[in-house]
């Protein structure tokens, strides 16, 4: 999948100048936050499911390799086939070669970002191979040739109207003169083109959102039913995963099944949770003929033994982005990445190295909230942090931030000379606000103040007023 | 080796390497074996823990918030009968997809002989089909359905709408509970092909998040709770 993290802050100015994206993403807020937080308020056990959930992964992390030669020991016992790829490439070309030996001309697709991380679809395309996106907000997003950006809600950043524009231009089939005004006319015009494509099929290719070892099940949750389509009508069914994603038992899925979706999109459970086991058996009367089951690495192995092992517990519930107040501004294109918003953050540079995305680890406020609603417990803000320090080490920031940083750097360590500077910058500060407690236009800042105003100092510094408080209580 | 194999060595390999750990070590296989054994509970919430007759209110419940149409039958008479008015008044032609469950094959069908079924796999024509569910979990409204010649999975998703029937004895309380008895009916560790935790009638909330039915599934769900 093509990256464009590099190119963040020219994507940022796009995204804060675009009217209509400005006012879809005012949906975020309307609706994943106020849902998620009435639906946590609805289970006392919440927070102790999270801790629960946090444990279940750690233990399974730490013995990834046994937990995966379980499991696919079970998908084999079932009829399954199981293949490993280290690489985006290598898992791109399992997925072809599958299409061939199968005979595929038509694969129709359950959302996965895991193949969005591979650039499934257009490296089956270039085999001549026609592949249709069933999720509603993927099939919008692939007719439009964009990407997703939001990892549950591909098209967060688009209005109905964008919707229709783009179905008047490709269901050519339909009258020009029909209605499309309404949310309820555009899903049931997708629902039409979209059953033909279901029916004539060749192979579904799923994600997964859990495997389990003890059963060898993948597990895909939906609310449309695609995916259940997907995986049940046509002769096979391929599921690409990454290695992070088994749990040991039914029980431990559980645990993490009743955080995902409350944290996500704020449901109690999505409408569908599937299991799926191995091809259809011989006395089923429908369901694929052949299974397999291309479990993805890129990179994931490495970051298992070091400080971004953490990471490896995300569910990709999105909460973290629904939370951000930058991903709230800017949307999810501007990261130029698969994944956006904190969890994207320090999972790309993981992905594509740091060099080519070290916009991506700044672009936080370090506010919290991500970690806060994290339902795996990931200490977000500190994976951040841990990547701007490998961004300078490896000296990337450019010479002016370097310099800012040592000159800041040099003062800090120097108490006195830090307070003389700070009593001497505060009362500045306090003038240019004028009283009013905000600073709109900021010399040497103007890029920052374009888009928002500088909080001013109240006009001393914590350390006079300490000094006061200290000085009037003695007497 | 196979390039399959291959690959599957040096994917192991290489989590060995980042762990720090051998492929022998006794310790930790008991470890992860006794957990697959084991398979030990998290913590099922309060509400999952109530009495059957509670969990049935529970459920009805959820479903209902979910979108579901629920109606609560004391006969096998009146699961038919429900069956029926439910066809007529959706508008629906008197035809029914269904598989070979024995608990449905035993509804009393000649009382509704004007009723046509068809058996087998779901057929993109078919406008309603009627399932049973093994079991459901009334926490969060949930009803699991398993795949088989009985309750064929096209049947869950085909149609457009799709009835369930589950005895009021099946509804017990947590996913937990509902895993023991699949337990019990296919063995430990080990599944059907497909197990569908249903909770409500398909829907997208995908464009501007408003709430749409009907998205690429059944538009309309039925859930009949049976004694």
């Amino acid at each position: 999948m093509e990256n464009s993290s590099d190119t963040f802050k020219t994507n940022v100015a796009h995204a804060l100048a675009d009217v209509e994206l400005q006012k879809a993403l005012q949906n975020v807020k309307r609706g994943f936050v106020v849902k998620r937080e009435a639906a946590k308020a609805k289970l006392p056990e919440f927070d102790k499911l999270r801790d629960e959930a946090r444990a279940v992964k750690d233990h399974t992390l730490s013995h990834l390799d046994l937990y995966l030669e379980a499991y696919e020991r079970k998908v084999t016992e079932s009829g399954g086939v199981v293949h490993f790829a280290e690489t985006a490439a290598d898992a791109r070309a399992i997925v072809l070669e599958l299409c061939r030996e199968l005979g595929a001309k038509l694969v129709t697709k359950g959302k996965s970002m895991i193949s969005e991380e591979i650039g499934l679809n257009a490296h089956l395309e270039a085999s001549g191979i026609e592949v249709v996106e069933t999720d509603l907000g993927e099939y919008i997003v692939q007719i439009r040739g964009e990407t997703p950006s939001h990892i549950i809600a591909p098209v967060i950043h688009l209005n109905k109207e964008d919707i229709a524009q783009d179905f008047r231009r490709v269901h050519k089939q339909f009258a020009t003169a029909r209605k499309l005004n309404q949310v309820q006319d555009l899903v049931a015009e997708a629902r039409a083109v979209l059953r033909e494509k279901f029916l004539k099929a060749d192979i579904g290719i799923t994600g997964a959102n859990l495997l389990i070892a003890e059963t060898g099940s993948s597990v895909i949750v939906t609310n449309e039913g695609n995916g259940d389509l997907t995986s049940t009508l046509p002769r096979a069914h391929i599921v690409v995963a990454s290695i992070e994603k088994v749990v040991p038992t039914l029980e431990d899925a559980d645990t993490i099944l009743r955080l995902l979706a409350r944290s996500g999109t704020g449901q109690e459970i999505t409408t569908y949770t599937t299991f799926v086991t191995g091809p259809r058996r011989d006395s089923d009367p429908d369901g694929p003929v052949a299974y397999h089951v291309v479990l993805l690495d890129n990179g994931r192995s490495e970051m298992l033994g070091g400080v971004f092992a953490d990471m490896l517990r995300c569910i990709r519930c999105g909460a973290c982005l629904n939370h951000c107040p930058v991903y709230g501004a800017i949307g999810g294109h501007a990261y130029g990445s698969v994944y956006p918003g904190p969890m994207g953050a320090v999972m790309t540079p993981a992905l594509v190295g740091i060099d080519h995305a070290r916009d991506l680890p700044h672009a936080s406020s370090f506010c919290g909230r991500c970690e806060q609603v994290c339902p795996m417990e990931i200490p977000l803000p500190d994976l951040m942090r841990a990547w701007r320090e490998r961004d300078f080490t490896r000296g990337n920031p450019p010479r002016r931030e370097r310099l800012l940083l040592k000159a800041w750097a040099f003062a800090a360590k120097r108490p006195r000379l830090y307070h003389a500077l700070a009593n001497r910058l505060v009362p500045l500060l306090a003038w240019l606000a004028r009283g009013s407690g905000s600073i709109g236009r900021l010399p040497f800042g103007k890029a920052w103040t374009r888009t928002r105003d500088f909080p001013a100092p109240e006009g001393k510094t914590f350390h006079t007023l300490y000094a006061e408080k200290e000085r009037s209580q003695r007497r | 080796m196979s390039a399959r194999d291959e690959a599957r060595a040096s994917g192991l390999a290489r989590i060995r390497v980042a762990l720090g750990v051998t492929e022998d070590d006794a310790y930790r296989q008991a470890a992860v074996a006794e957990r697959l054994e084991r398979h030990p509970r998290g913590t099922i919430p309060a509400r999952a823990r109530k009495a059957p007759e509670e969990c049935v209110a529970l459920l009805t419940d959820m479903l209902t918030k979910q979108g579901a149409d629920v109606s609560r039958v004391a006969t096998k008479q009146d699961a038919v009968g429900a069956i029926a008015s439910y066809l007529g008044s959706s508008g629906l032609p008197p035809r029914l997809r269904m598989g070979a469950d024995p608990v449905l094959a035993a509804l009393p069908w000649r009382d509704a002989w004007d009723i046509e079924r068809r058996f087998g796999r779901a057929e993109p024509t078919d406008k309603a089909s009627l399932s049973r569910a093994l079991v459901a979990a009334a926490e969060t409204g949930t009803l699991f359905l398993v795949s088989g010649a009985d309750n064929p999975t096209t049947l869950n998703f085909l149609p457009e709408a799709h009835m369930v029937l589950i005895n009021a004895s099946d509804i017990l309380g947590s996913y937990e509970e509902a895993w023991d008895r699949l337990r019990a009916v296919y063995g430990e560790a080990t599944l059907p092909r497909t197990v569908n935790m249903i909770s409500g009638p398909s829907r997208t909330a995908d464009i501007e998040q408003t709430l749409v039915r009907g998205a690429h599934g059944p538009r309309r769900l039925h859930v009949l709770i049976l004694g």
